[in-house]
């Protein structure tokens, strides 16, 4: 068995060590808002967070999380309120929605690390992750005002 | 307005039951997930097909479309909202059941595609929404002993203004639904409309943003097994034999079996299932399919290319203008196989039983899907409960004519006896087929002695799509594939002498709609064409785009708009040049305008993109405005990144490290401007698309003199040094 917590729940899995730990939240845990898209870590759609770091966990062993702290999207806040949901809300970001769980892990690493981000920053942060809908222009206009917000309510 | 309500009342009431329980009633949802969107608590009744209203207010739109990011879950609700007078607040949408009633009110069957969805549904959600709102004013009026044109809706209630009295529309729907519905409705003069016209937030975003969007590959049903598919490495090619014992001692795989597409592996959960797919023996019988290869086909399009096919438009005397011009022009023009890849790959969830059947999966394609999977299975249509779920992109994929994701996951659960989610990897997706068709152009424009087009012939070669298809008396006429020359026959500039014909050979690469479809080509050849003759004839490429849109004036308009906004003639940094391009696609108008830089490497930069359309009126502006932005995206991906090709049969592309996408680094700044309009809504999903390339193959030729002829647009081709 491989011990861990995600969103805070202790959870002890059977899986084979080298399962990916993507296959583990959605097929085990049944934690569907982590995404698969491509499974070689080109797409970003799978990002959750290991201890506060942004992993791709489709090419993640699920042995890596061992006694780790996994946070996946269902984790970021209970209720819509974390800063780039806001923004995401706000600002009407996702079409069809499927990479944005990717997109908003990645983007809350980047915000946690640098508060204040530049487009550079952005483009540096944001490039792991595809959107085949185009939501581009959005994201990055989103995860500036979600930098407004978090910084107003650090006030 | 007064619009008959043809419909019968049973016609619209029947589905009602069908879609209480609806999906997620199905599903395991783990105990930590946090709460699904919300669902109305008591149980709805229905004023119609498409209206249900619990007693606790809530008002549920049935959509007869799918959602794939197009944003209708949101404008089709706002089109009921508005006639209903409903509390915006109150408004939840579900997927519609497959039934006739939910038919698209053009295309006859149920589906999603074409960027119809708003022109479909703008007369009759509106209709909708005004006879519920007529019941429930009677069955206020009724109650209350009071005559009905002295109430009147407002936000959810039913008002009484001489005595004050009110009543909400969740304590109407029981006895309003039991009813008359109206004969006729009277619908709002646009210019009392307080929803259509209006950026609403889209109701579907919160849930896109905590993990509780439900797409196809996020359904688990009990006792669910998971399968992956090993296809033919070939198009058109089949089992010859197999041997499965490896992949069966896989931990976590249930079984090893063989449906018509190829080798299903069975397994507890995706990952045994793929990791039992790799340790599979299967000897393939290639086929004639084994021999294709893309320099093969390109030669023989080519070769094609040269002479004149099948006339699709001809106007003047094309023949005896070119041999008369002061001046002739000609050039080729070719465009890739392109895959859809949608970022969630195809999935179908499959529960058979010996005389239902339920499905789960995000389709386009209602109708036909359903009843090809009845067929599959042996059952009558009426026997296969179709679900439809959030379609995490669709770009037409999801819309296949052969309905081939959905039967091939039904031949599995058939011979596996057992609920099962069938499941592509990506590089299922990029390799199997059902491309964007590649296309070969040749093109000869004769000049005037002042440099204005006065002959334009335009040979298209590439395969039909609707051949083969149930479509194909709908979409071929005279032996020509309308999809193949749309934007080509049709090209609304004023040149007195026109030819425009096409070849459509055949091979077993098998090709589908993609968002745009012919557009996604001709946008690209025409546009550019039409700069090289602007070029040769001495002229800017804005104004002879003016002078031959004189006698189109909503063309016009936009063009006008997206340069001026673009500031076309204006200073630029040093290095950056601008290219412009019109296209007209699903009765919507778009001009851009782009801004491009080409390193000394060729890498080609896009800096800016300035779109401007006339698409009638809008119902909600915002959803437009990123319905074009993601066009844009989709289209540069198209211009500068992808293509499929094939060695020996086989797909040379397998993933998004050699199917590259456009990234967030290279997105450039987009602006999208609406031309205000009193039309009748038209597309907006796909029209966005066909521009981009030519605006930047034309920003290209302003800024190094070269001239793009070939997507995507390859940096070798463009080095300075």
């Amino acid at each position: 068995m491989i011990s861990f917590t995600v969103n805070g729940k202790a959870v002890s899995v059977a899986d084979p060590p080298s399962t990916p730990l993507l296959w583990v939240i959605r097929d085990s845990l049944k934690l569907t808002g982590t995404k698969y898209g491509c499974g070689m870590a080109l797409c970003g759609a799978c990002t959750v967070h290991i201890d506060g770091e942004a992993v791709r966990s489709c090419v993640a062993p699920v042995s890596r999380a061992e006694g780790k702290k996994i946070t996946t999207i269902e984790g970021i806040s209970p209720d819509l309120t974390h800063p780039l949901q806001q923004a995401w809300i706000e600002i009407d970001v996702p079409q069809c929605g499927y990479c944005q769980s990717g997109q908003i892990m990645s983007a809350a690493v980047l915000l946690a690390e640098n508060p204040a981000p530049t487009d550079t920053d952005i483009d540096e942060a944001m490039s792991g992750n595809i959107c085949r809908c185009g939501t581009y222009p959005r994201i990055r206009q989103a995860i500036h005002r979600a930098a407004e917000i978090k910084a107003r309510g650090a006030k | 307005m007064s619009v008959p309500t043809k419909m019968e009342r049973r016609d619209f009431l029947k589905t009602g039951a069908a879609i209480s329980g609806g999906l997620l009633l199905n599903l395991y949802v783990p105990d930590w997930a946090p709460a699904r969107a919300t669902q109305s608590a008591s149980q709805p009744v229905a004023l119609n097909a498409f209206v249900h209203i619990g007693s606790d207010d809530l008002v549920t739109v049935i959509s007869n479309h799918s959602e794939m990011g197009q944003g209708i879950y949101t404008s089709l609700p706002m089109l009921i909202a508005e006639e209903l007078e409903a509390d915006w607040s109150k408004i939840r949408v579900q997927p519609a059941p497959v039934a006739a009633v939910y038919n698209h009110t053009v295309y006859g069957i149920q589906m999603t595609g074409g960027s119809t969805t708003t022109n479909s549904e703008y007369d009759r959600f509106r209709k909708m929404g005004a006879m519920a709102r007529v019941m429930l004013i009677s069955a206020a009026a009724q109650s209350w002993g009071v005559d009905a044109q002295s109430c009147r809706a407002e936000k959810g209630f039913v008002v009484h203004a001489a005595s004050g009295r009110r009543a909400s529309f969740g304590s109407l729907a029981e006895a309003a639904a039991k009813l008359e519905p109206p004969k006729d409705v009277a619908l709002k003069d646009p210019k009392d409309f307080t929803i259509i016209g209006k950026s609403m937030q889209r109701l579907d975003t919160p849930s896109k943003t905590n993990g509780t969007a439900q797409f196809g590959l996020d359904v688990y049903i009990p006792g669910m097994l998971t399968a992956v598919v090993a296809r033919s490495p070939v198009f058109g090619g089949k089992v010859s034999s197999f041997n499965g014992d490896k992949a069966k001692a896989v931990p976590g795989v249930v079984n090893v079996l063989e449906v018509p597409s190829g080798i299903a592996v069975i397994a507890n959960g995706f990952w045994p299932a793929k990791l039992g797919r790799e340790k599979l023996d299967i000897v393939w019988d290639e086929g004639p399919g084994g021999e294709l290869s893309t320099v093969g086909m390109r030669e023989q399009y080519a070769a094609l290319s040269k002479n004149p096919g099948t006339v699709a438009r001809k106007v003047g005397d094309p023949a005896t203008a070119l041999a008369g011009a002061a001046k002739t022009i000609t050039a080729e023009y070719e465009v890739p196989y392109l895959s859809h890849s949608m970022m969630e790959p195809l999935n179908t969830v499959v529960d058979l039983h010996d005389d239902h059947c339920e499905i789960w999966t995000g389709t386009q394609f209602q109708t036909g899907d359903r009843a090809a999977a009845a067929g599959v299975a042996g059952l009558k249509p009426e026997q296969v409960e179709l679900h439809t779920t959030l379609l995490g992109g669709g770009f037409g994929r999801r819309a296949n004519p052969a309905s081939d994701f959905v039967t091939e996951a039904v031949h599995v659960a058939k011979v596996a006896k057992a609920p099962v989610k069938v499941v592509w990897t990506r590089e299922d997706d990029i390799r199997g087929g059902w491309y964007r068709p590649m296309w070969y152009d040749h093109f000869a424009a004769g000049l005037d002695a002042n440099g204005n087009p006065v002959a334009w012939t335009h040979t298209i070669v590439g395969q039909s799509i609707f051949d083969g298809t149930m479509f194909a008396g709908f979409g071929i006429k005279d032996g020509v594939d309308a999809a193949s020359v749309e934007g080509a026959a049709d090209i609304i500039y004023g040149i007195p002498n026109i030819q425009v014909d096409l070849h459509s050979p055949k091979n077993e690469v098998p090709v589908q709609w993609w968002r745009s479809v012919g557009h996604s080509h001709t946008g690209f050849s025409v546009e550019a064409f039409l700069d090289e003759v602007a070029h040769a004839g001495g002229k800017d490429p804005y104004q002879l785009r003016r002078a031959l849109l004189a006698n189109q004036p909503r063309m016009l308009a936009v063009l006008d708009l997206a340069v001026e906004k673009a500031h076309w003639g204006g200073p630029l940094p040093q290095g950056h040049a601008r290219g412009v391009a019109t296209h007209f696609s699903f009765d919507s108008y778009v001009a851009q305008v782009a801004e491009v830089s080409v390193e000394k490497d060729g890498r080609v930069r896009v800096h800016r993109i300035v779109a401007a359309v006339d698409c009638g009126r809008t119902v909600n502006p915002d959803t437009v405005k990123a319905q074009l932005e993601g066009g844009i995206v989709f289209g540069l991906t198209a211009a500068l990144k992808t293509e499929i090709t094939l060695d020996k049969g086989r797909v040379q592309q397998r993933n998004f490290n050699d199917y590259p996408m456009v990234r967030m680094f290279e997105s450039p700044q987009i602006e999208v401007y609406i031309v205000p309009s009193t039309e009748k809504p038209t597309g907006v999903g796909e029209p966005g698309v066909p521009p981009v390339a030519p605006a930047v193959a034309n920003a290209i030729f302003a800024a190094t003199g070269k001239r793009v002829r070939r997507l995507p647009i390859k940096s070798e081709d463009l080095r300075s040094a």
